[in-house]
């Protein structure tokens, strides 16, 4: 029951905010429902008995990330607001109806084998072996392992040991992605700048 | 029998959420607000990856979904640094803007 209360909450939320963020013509308030949209799939995830996630989506995703994009949309300074004239005519209605097209195909190619009464999943394993369930029963394994930091971590450093120390690579390989990309100097805009103000000097002598 | 949530509910949420997230990438043409689009497409496969991992009762679909976390963070690192310079050289970001490969 409390499955029940808290997952149509949350799916509410969740997709409000994301519907939100599309309809949102100034891009700050496209961040803050961004924010949202990450709580809400980060109680989804405490749900889905994934604790670990759910507290790395809240640091990652709504801590770095966010704030990440309001820094830059700050620096920026892109105060001017979207308007939804569309440059290509009826590009708005042919979004929405790809859309639509997807999203009917996408439901019953992914959620519909599990949207029987049998893919509820029960919190217990052998509750779900007895009910014929097609939940083998996370919180078992969960349970099993100490506690789902446990069990993710264990997973984490045997299994998958070697893309983890690869992660590690590319997280240094992006930080200095972004520092050369960030640089001031020998920036393409000074080039542009220069070669503007040439343009400038040679159609003033040419006026002159 | 009324109070419970199928596995299928949170897949279709997700779905619905990439879809949404598509439409965004579709309709808007700032660069900043399709890029967080973006980041809402991969949050809702998360949200999948997490689903499919409750159902067959390992966490290596959790796992994958940390991995997809930690690349998500990398790549908005480096393409925000994109969308500066760009900004820097072309004083928008409208994604209209940015239709030639040299300046």
């Amino acid at each position: 029951m409390a499955e029940f209360i808290v997952f149509w909450i949350m799916a509410v939320v969740a997709l409000g905010a994301a519907i939100s963020m599309v309809l949102m013509r100034n891009a700050v308030h496209a961040a803050l429902m961004l924010v949202i949209n990450f709580f809400a799939i980060a109680v989804l995830f405490a749900v889905l008995e994934a604790q670990f996630l759910a507290i790395v989506q809240v640091i990652v995703y709504a801590g770095a990330v966010v704030v990440l994009f309001l820094f830059v949309l700050m620096l920026l300074g892109v105060s001017r607001t979207q308007t939804f004239s569309d440059r290509i005519r009826g590009q708005g209605v042919a979004a929405v109806t790809v859309g639509v097209i997807l999203l009917v195909a996408l439901v019953p190619a992914i959620a519909g084998p599990y949207l029987g009464a049998d893919a509820v999943c029960p919190a217990a394993a052998d509750a779900a072996q007895a009910s014929g369930s097609l939940c083998a029963g996370l919180a078992a394994v969960n349970a099993q392992e100490g506690g789902n930091v446990a069990a993710v971590g264990r997973v984490l450093f045997t299994d998958y040991v070697l893309p983890f120390e690869i992660t590690s690579v590319l997280l240094v390989i992006a930080a200095l992605g972004a520092l050369v990309l960030g640089r001031r100097h020998e920036d393409p805009a000074d080039l542009v700048d220069q070669l503007q103000t040439v343009e400038d000097v040679e159609a003033e002598e040419a006026r002159a | 029998m009324t109070a419970a949530v199928p596995a299928g509910m949170y897949l279709a949420l997700a779905a619905a959420l990439f879809t949404v997230g598509a439409v965004g990438v579709l309709v808007r043409r700032n660069l900043i607000v399709m890029f967080m689009c973006i980041e809402l497409m991969l949050n809702s496969v998360n949200l999948t990856l997490v689903t499919f991992s409750r159902i067959h009762g390992n966490v290596d679909g959790q796992v994958l979904s940390f991995f997809t976390i930690v690349v998500a963070a990398a790549e908005v690192t480096v393409g925000l640094a994109l969308i500066v310079n760009l900004f820097r050289l072309k004083a928008s970001s409208d994604a209209d803007d940015v239709d030639a490969l040299r300046y």
